[in-house]
């Protein structure tokens, strides 16, 4: 019981970002509505993005910005800083959920001028009154 | 022995598929079946000027691409390949005259497509007679598969359509299911595909895998018609009768028992065989087909049927022949591809007349016609009588030679075998000849004045069934062919 | 000028693609040439850095100049310039035979179509060039985004099946990323050869098996590997054949690829087929995939539905073709990307050929189809030969190394699956065979005398050429695929594997 108490407690970004993306896959998989899937899916990447950006950090190190960092003296170690690189890549990563997002939010749009509805058990059944004229 | 690199075999290939955009293009119907002659009589041109030199005992190679690793696409010329390419080729002439006269009488829809297709089949046919390995055989095996479906549901009827899915189904599902794998296997475990005189599979195999392989060669060239895979072959009879007597009596199921026959002497070879007794299994097999075809036969009243299942019948003889591998039963079973194609193409050439000229399939429906198409029944009997294995007619060499070659090998069983088939032969087609003649005037069906097809359709089978008489006379090359093929592959 | 080819590659298509957006604006008709010439430039591109590779070995090029671990490189060796090529081909082909389907269906969007389908190529060149791991996960989201956008810009249900591919593929990726993450927690780099060099130590390391299994379980989402295939059919049929075109040849394709790179240049043979022994599990799920497939296929009534089954089972054969484990079965599933992406391109061109024409893709439509559209048939054929596996067209080599592979790895489950899914291939094919050919039916009595009515009414010959092209493509890539494999292929499978 204490060694898991122990491990939650030194893991616990781990278990806080699959605990947000089981939330984000469930909305995902079982919403109805497409707008509240498309927040689902949201949710799941950004558990992703937190995942990285916590393996970055280091306790009581400092944040990876040198100042003076030309004209310093002093020898810098990287193990004094926080990993910069993670954060780098995230940068890159939100872009990337931002653009799907606008692309799934045009679609919703899309679907919705279609069927004017987002509901996809309406959708679902005006394609099969449809299919079967 | 002499091995002559030459391109020679790959433009006898081709020449008919290069035929085939001219035949599209032509504007008239002359024009065409003009080029489809040209083609025919080149072909035959080029594989006859092979001869001489592989008479004289050599062998004619050309390598085209190298596919995999040491593994290419190959054409050999040897007495076995070129005899059946001088058998089907002039053929092809022949087959070409009859067919202006057959198509043009029942005015047939799409003859374009039928000259095309006719054309590419006999290219993939000449193909597998001077393929060098196993893998070019499987190439053109396929590619001759799908050039004959058009031609058997040429008539795009709902029975054209069930026949075609049967033709493909047993063909293509028995090449894919069986024996690409069995290709596959052997070419893991040896490395190697070329075709050489005693095989390449000794001491790789156990014995129970050996017996598997050979069984997946034997029923996966379902174009041999052996039982149970024969079905396809009457259903193909829905065709126009020149695609059954060129393609259903010689070209398409000869590629099949030329395969199994070829692999039986190439891949597994003779010492194998006969060390592990493997071919006596084959032999069984062979005999079983032969005597349950012909009583199928004999129950037959669609004439081309009929001559279907005596086509299945008779292309287990070449089987058995082979599979006995004694020299004169390989001879005499090689000598049978031609001897055989020339009587039956005859019967089928006489089937095609009979209906072209009025109408008539079945044979409860054929007395006294003998009166009335005296030079076609003429004919016919002849090609029974080759078929039957009389004299005086060439069939009855090759027979005789199968029979020596039963004695030779010591397996009486088999003797009586072909004995017995002779004898359902006679049965099953002497009857036709007999009432198509010799019937009272109130019996026959027909008025009593000479009423024959056109010339374009008499000539041939005129052609064919003389010559099958003159086999029996002279029957080289042929024989010396069929000689020399067993003894570089049994060497006896 | 050699050395900037890989960057070249890259670069050209993605200017174009903003070139293309802006030009749209002045004149709609300066997109189809600009589309073009950019796609062409990227094609000249990736044959020159092919000669490169196979005359002088791979070649590495340093965006920017960073040197890796730090910088991103992109690695072109082997295994990636042959489907570089293929990715470039299929592009431009496509993009020739859709420039009709594209002006009907899409008026007044033409620029934004042909500034996604020369995105989505750039996406697909970058995946397969790229030598770093998170890179890809970039370039794989461009594809997948544009991708989208490709598929929705459809009419009736293609927004509804491209937004569940959105949801599908998101997750995918995702995975892909997680994966990234924990090899980036165990080993501190992201460039792949980095990667490959900590191996051998990790061996045993729990955070590298799980990256492993996350990694590709993403990647098998995206490639749609049964039963994750979910989102392909509709997707891929609802759309437009004109993004179809592009879109299914490449897709499947290229994930296909990114699996044996990070398979075989991340996680290195000697970790996933020796260490870890999920090979055998992996390739009863691709004997699963081909099965399931090909049955699926069975069951469709429209040629578009069919095809896209028929996609998923070839996914099923480059997987566990992957996952045997030996050379052979390498060999054959990295030959089997370049001939199926032909083979699906071919068969979508027919499909877009016979659709724009008939505006319907259902059997019932394709009555009579070989007398009034005979060249597109023609085509077509080849590409129905091709996937059964008939000799000499590409698709019988492929498989044939794939069986052999299954043999010596003594996976008869998955040659039976080959086998049987070759067998059904054909049934498939020549069913639509059997109704363009024999149907309508003949009145029994008169069968000399019909169907000389209908007239030939062919597809353009904007579709028509480009079809023939790869039509012969299939064929020539058939006879040459001994020297693809020799000179190519065997040098991209790492020495140690048999």
């Amino acid at each position: 019981m204490e060694n898991l108490i122990h491990m939650i407690g030194a893991k616990f970004n781990y278990i806080a970002y699959i605990i947000l993306m089981m939330i984000g896959l469930y909305a995902l998989i079982a919403k109805n509505n497409l707008v509240k899937k498309i927040i689902g899916m949201s949710i799941f990447q950004t558990s992703i993005i937190l995942f990285y950006v916590s393996t970055a950090y280091k306790t009581g190190k400092a944040i990876p910005i040198v100042e003076h960092g030309h004209g310093a003296h002093s020898v810098i170690h990287a193990t004094d800083y926080i990993n910069p690189l993670p954060h780098v890549l995230m940068l890159t990563a939100i872009v990337v959920s931002v653009a799907t997002l606008g692309v799934a939010l045009a679609l919703a749009i899309k679907v919705y001028r279609q069927y004017g509805t987002l509901e996809e058990d309406d959708i679902n059944s005006q394609i099969r009154i449809q299919a079967g004229k | 022995m002499d091995i002559i690199y030459s391109a020679k075999p790959l433009i006898a290939i081709l020449v008919s598929l290069f035929v085939i955009p001219i035949l599209i293009s032509s504007r008239s119907d002359n024009t065409r079946e003009a080029w489809t002659f040209v083609a025919a009589i080149l072909k035959f041109i080029i594989i006859a000027s092979m001869a001489p030199l592989v008479l004289k005992g050599a062998q004619i190679q050309f390598t085209l691409f190298e596919v995999m690793p040491h593994l290419a696409i190959k054409l050999k010329v040897d007495s076995f390949g070129l005899l059946f390419a001088l058998v089907s080729s002039p053929l092809w002439i022949i087959t070409s005259v009859y067919s202006i006269g057959y198509m043009r009488t029942l005015k047939e829809h799409s003859q374009t497509r039928y000259y095309c297709y006719f054309a590419m089949s006999l290219s993939a046919t000449i193909g597998v007679a001077f393929s060098a390995n196993l893998l070019t055989l499987y190439l053109f095996y396929e590619m001759l598969s799908f050039a004959t479906y058009p031609l058997v549901t040429h008539h795009q009827d709902q029975e054209a359509r069930s026949s075609g899915r049967k033709y493909l189904l047993y063909i293509l599902g028995s090449s894919i299911a069986f024996v690409l794998p069995a290709m596959l296997f052997i070419y893991i475990k040896t490395g190697t595909f070329e075709f050489v005189p005693q095989g390449f599979m000794a001491g790789h195999f156990t014995h129970g895998t050996l017996l598997v392989l050979l069984l997946m060669f034997v029923f996966g060239f379902a174009k041999a018609g052996i039982m149970p895979f024969h079905s396809w072959l009457p259903a193909a009879m829905v065709a126009p009768t020149p695609v059954s007597a060129l393609l259903h009596a010689v070209a398409v199921v000869k590629v099949g028992v030329f395969c199994v026959a070829r692999v039986i002497t190439g891949v597994f070879g003779t010492k194998l065989l006969l060390s592990t007794d493997l071919n006596t299994v084959v032999c069984y097999i062979a005999s079983f087909t032969i005597i349950a075809a012909s009583l199928i036969a004999l129950s037959q009243d669609g004439l081309k049927r009929r001559l279907a299942f005596s086509t299945i019948g008779q292309l287990s003889y070449i089987v058995l022949g082979v599979a006995l591998l004694s020299p004169l039963a390989v001879t005499g079973g090689i000598l049978h591809i031609a001897m055989h194609a020339f009587g039956k193409i005859t019967l089928f050439f006489c089937a095609g007349a009979i209906f072209a000229a009025s109408g008539i399939k079945n044979i409860s429906d054929m007395v006294g016609i003998g009166k009335r198409m005296p030079i076609t029944m003429t004919c016919f009997l002849i090609g029974s009588l080759s078929v039957i294995g009389l004299p005086p007619c060439g069939g009855f060499i090759s027979k005789w030679y199968l029979v020596l070659g039963t004695l030779e090998a010591g397996k009486m069983f088999f003797l009586f075998v072909l004995l017995v088939s002779s004898l359902l032969n006679a049965a099953y087609f002497l009857p036709i000849v007999y009432r198509a003649f010799f019937c009272t005037d109130e019996e026959s069906m027909f008025e009593n004045t000479v009423n024959e097809v056109p010339t374009w359709c008499l000539v041939p089978l005129c052609i064919t069934a003389s010559i099958s008489v003159i086999l029996f006379f002279f029957p080289q090359p042929f024989l010396k062919l069929a000689h020399m093929t067993a003894q570089t592959l049994i060497g006896g | 000028m050699v050395q900037q080819l890989p960057a070249l590659l890259i670069i050209v298509p993605l200017l174009t693609a903003l070139v293309v957006a802006m030009a749209s604006w002045i004149s709609p008709r300066l997109c189809l040439p600009l589309t073009f010439s950019g796609l062409a430039l990227s094609l000249a591109a990736s044959i020159g850095v092919l000669m490169e590779v196979i005359a002088h070995g791979p070649v590495t090029y340093t965006m920017g100049g960073w040197n890796a671990p730090m910088g991103i490189v992109y690695v072109i060796d082997y295994l990636s310039s042959p489907i570089l090529v293929v990715i470039t081909s299929v592009a431009i082909l496509n993009l020739i035979s859709a420039r009709k389907s594209v002006e009907e269906s899409f008026p007044g969007k033409t620029g934004a179509f042909y500034s996604l389908y020369i995105l989505f190529t750039t996406g697909m060149i970058g995946i397969v060039a790229t030598g770093d791991a998170f890179n890809l996960y970039v370039l794989l989201e461009i594809a997948a985004l544009t991708g989208y956008s490709l598929i929705g810009l459809g009419n009736d249900r293609a927004p509804l099946a491209s937004l569940n591919y959105l949801f599908i593929g998101t997750i995918g990726a995702s995975f892909y990323l997680l994966g990234v993450g924990y090899l980036y927690i165990a080993t501190g780099t992201l460039n792949m050869a980095d990667l490959a060099r900590f191996m051998p130590q990790m061996a045993d390391n729990s955070m590298v098996l799980f990256a492993f299994i996350i990694c590709m379980t993403g990647l098998f989402i995206k490639m749609a590997l049964f039963p994750m295939h979910g989102w392909l059919p509709n997707a891929y049929s609802f759309s437009s054949t004109a993004a179809t075109g592009v879109i299914a040849p490449l897709t499947t394709k290229v994930m296909i690829y990114a699996m044996i790179r990070v398979g075989l240049y991340v996680f290195t043979p000697a970790y996933i087929f020796n260490t870890l022994h999920m090979s055998k599990a992996i390739v009863w799920v691709a004997i699963a995939a081909i099965v399931m497939g090909s049955l699926l296929a069975l069951a469709q009534k429209s040629l578009l539905k069919m095809l896209t089954y028929i996609i998923v089972a070839e996914v099923g054969y480059m997987v566990g073709g992957f996952f045997l484990g030996n050379r052979m079965g390498i060999t054959g599933a990295t030959l089997h990307i370049i001939n199926d992406a032909a083979m699906t391109l071919c068969l979508f061109m027919a499909a877009g050929a016979i659709s724009y024409k008939l505006k319907d893709d259902s059997f019932a439509s394709m009555k009579g189809l070989f007398r009034k559209m005979p060249v597109t048939m023609i085509g077509f054929g080849a590409g129905a030969l091709a996937v059964i596996g008939i000799p000499p067209t590409c698709g019988f080599f492929s498989k044939w190394y794939l069986i052999t592979g299954g043999m010596e790895a003594g996976q008869y489950g998955f040659v039976a699956a080959l086998l049987f899914s070759s067998l059904v291939n054909a049934v498939l094919f020549f069913r639509i065979f059997e109704i363009a050919h024999f149907e309508p039916f003949a009145d029994p009595h008169d069968h000399h005398h019909h169907g000389h009515s209908e007239t030939v009414n062919e597809a353009p010959l904007s579709m028509v050429v480009p079809l023939l092209v790869v039509a012969a493509a299939l064929i020539v890539l058939g006879i040459y695929s001994g020297d693809i494999v020799t000179k190519i292929i065997q040098s991209a499978i790492p020495a140690g594997i048999v």
